[in-house]
């Protein structure tokens, strides 16, 4: 029989070979991992959706100029007229000092421990400490600045109001958040080819002249998105900037935008925004609502340069 | 001494001083002696082979033509190597003055994520050539001696990392000449490239003998026989003082003697393919 139907055994073999190719379809533990990743991402956006939901209806009113001029005004004792003009100004403030103090020197030192320090033990001791700092309570570093830039340096920082100015702010957080920077920045030094440094050595560049032209340009997008991290995490911090003095209720001055009012008392959104929600009344929530969409509109936009960036810096690198 | 073999005729070289001289060379990485007792001369516009297993030494010993070593932390360096006399680990040349003149192409190809044009005009920026049809000029002639000018010469502007593996390694060849070097080092050149674009690298080397001194790294035996005018043979040997192997120099002679009658035993067993 088998013989004679050679066609049979030969479509029989190809059922085995079929069967054996098309066995182990189902997959069911890596669809479960598959479906168990949508469910974190789905989560995820879902929670963020529902929060920027909720303050946009709550602050929809206040933010829409039914109260005034909310952006521009002061601090005030009732909603009606509290404004955000100070509270803005004090965190435009701590982010011009991180960007002006922390970006270069957070990259600084990043180039130095990367490309210039000897890999020995002192320099993975140093690593080690910066990735410890950037683990310390922000708190830490609130008594760090009430200590240093607020009691010890206030005839600097605020003669006129003993240190608790946007001075002392902005040096607190650009120092809480350099480790960041630096963390961010080694690794994307280090993620840079070795072929790329030694073919720049290899045509005689110096070593400086290997990290300006290659190895930075190289890095850049890496480097840019570990700063403005690092920038939306200043922006945010309250617990610091209480320590230092922020003013939580009624303030005079602190709203001017020129550098001599530097030295006056300060607030900040964080700290209106933590301050607002603990008054009662629906007024109090919606316009502490408004205060969120406001601090998330300054942050997305960071965030947004950085993308616009980060996608000029990667053009380059092709 | 100034045997020649290959196909460049020996008249024009004899008594030429060797550009490199090495003396009881020793690389140790960290602890671990790499190679040891390295004794050579390198003779001027000759390709010099340096063949061997794995693991012996060659791309050690050529990194310290150049002083490329001195970017790995461990490594150190003991004995002498002269160029043209000068001791190059001498603590007053300058590491980059070295490589100036004494330019490197990688095993990998490694063009810099930039234009083709910025690759090739990167090493005569830096050596101060600013105007821009100076630098046309060197992009131009560079790209033609290592014979990717007709490939590329459309779109000079668009990125290197476009290219073919074949055509990164001619760019990285090209970036090398561009600078006007004395010495042209190569790490197994051809070892991520298929055979037409091996032959085409293969042909570059030999046309560019008539300017440069050429030292290459490779495994590839027929490459050796084909290309270099001598060949070094390295092998391993085990330590006296720890288990770990040292990359030995066993035999450095004309190639075509090296490939027919070499001196060592070791070097025969490798060439005829019974030795690991
Ligand atoms: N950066 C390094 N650090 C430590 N050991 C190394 C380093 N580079 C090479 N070696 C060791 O030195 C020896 C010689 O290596 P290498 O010169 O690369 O050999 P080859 O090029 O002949 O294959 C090997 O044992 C290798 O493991
Ligand atoms: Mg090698």
């Amino acid at each position: 029989m088998a013989l004679s139907t050679p066609s049979s055994s030969s479509v029989r073999a190809a059922e085995t070979v079929r069967s054996g190719l098309t066995a182990r379809q189902s997959d069911p533990f890596g669809r479960a991992f598959q479906v168990s990743l949508w469910v974190a991402v789905l989560a995820t956006v879902a929670i963020l959706g529902v929060l920027i939901f909720d303050v946009v209806t709550h602050g929809w009113g206040v933010l829409a100029g039914e109260t005034g001029d909310f952006l521009t005004g002061r601090l005030g004792s009732q909603p009606e007229n509290s404004g955000l003009g100070q509270a803005i100004r004090g965190t435009f403030y701590i982010g011009v000092f991180v960007v002006v103090l922390t970006f270069p020197l957070g990259i600084a030192a990043a180039i130095y421990l990367e490309e210039y320090a000897q890999h020995g033990r002192l320099n993975s001791l140093i690593s080690v400490a910066i990735r410890n700092l950037a683990g310390v309570p922000s708190v830490v570093y609130g008594i760090l600045g009430l200590t240093i830039f607020v009691k010890a340096l206030g005839s600097v920082t605020g003669p006129d109001a003993n240190g608790r100015t946007v001075v002392s702010a902005g040096l607190t957080l650009s120092i809480l958040v350099l480790p960041i920077v630096i963390i961010t920045a080694a690794e994307a030094l280090r993620a840079v080819p070795n072929g790329i440094r030694e073919g720049g050595f290899g045509v005689g560049a110096t070593r400086w002249e290997v990290v300006r032209s290659h190895v930075l340009p190289y890095a850049a997008p890496g480097i840019l998105t570990g700063t403005v991290i690092a920038l939306a995490r200043a922006l945010g911090e309250a617990a610091p900037l209480i320590l230092v003095g922020a003013t939580t209720g009624f303030l005079t001055g602190g709203e001017s935008f020129l550098p001599d009012s530097l030295r006056e008392r300060f607030t900040a959104l964080p700290i209106v925004i933590s301050t607002w929600s603990g008054r009662p009344g629906e007024d109090w929530a919606a316009s502490t609502s408004a205060a969120i969409v406001v601090l998330l509109v300054i942050v997305f936009a960071a965030n947004l340069a950085a993308i616009v960036l980060r996608n000029r810096f990667e053009r380059g690198r092709r | 001494m100034a045997v020649t073999t290959g196909t460049v005729s020996a008249d024009d070289k004899a008594g030429s001083d060797p550009v490199f001289e090495l003396s009881s060379l020793e690389v140790f990485y960290g602890e671990f002696r790499a190679v040891r007792e390295v004794s050579m001369e390198i003779a001027e516009r000759e390709i010099t082979a340096f063949i061997g297993p794995s693991g012996c030494g060659k791309t050690t010993v050529l990194r310290c033509l150049n002083r490329m070593n001195d970017l790995i932390e461990t490594a150190r360096v003991q004995g002498s190597v002269k160029y043209h006399g000068v001791d190059l680990y001498d603590a007053a040349v300058s590491a980059t003055e070295v490589r100036r003149r004494i330019g490197m192409v990688f095993q990998k190809p490694n063009p810099f994520p930039k234009s083709i044009y910025d690759n090739l005009a990167f090493g005569p920026r830096l050596n101060g050539v600013k105007k821009k049809s100076d630098l046309d000029d060197i992009v131009e002639s560079s790209l033609k001696s290592a014979a990717l000018w007709d490939e590329v010469k459309d779109r000079l502007k668009s990125s290197a990392l476009g290219l073919s593996g074949g055509q990164q390694q001619r760019l990285c060849i090209a970036r090398c000449v561009a600078v006007k070097p004395d010495v042209i080092l190569m790490d197994e050149p051809c070892s991520a490239l298929d055979p037409i674009a091996t032959a085409r690298i293969e042909d570059l080397m030999r046309e560019l003998t008539s300017e440069y001194t050429i030292v290459i790294v490779t495994h590839n035996m027929q490459q050796a026989a084909r290309v270099s005018d001598r060949t070094a043979f390295f092998t391993t040997e085990v330590n006296p003082e720890s288990d770990r192997r040292t990359g030995v120099l066993v035999e450095y002679n004309p190639t075509s003697k090296i490939f027919s009658t070499p001196d060592d035993e070791r070097t025969e067993q490798y060439v005829t393919g019974r030795f690991g």
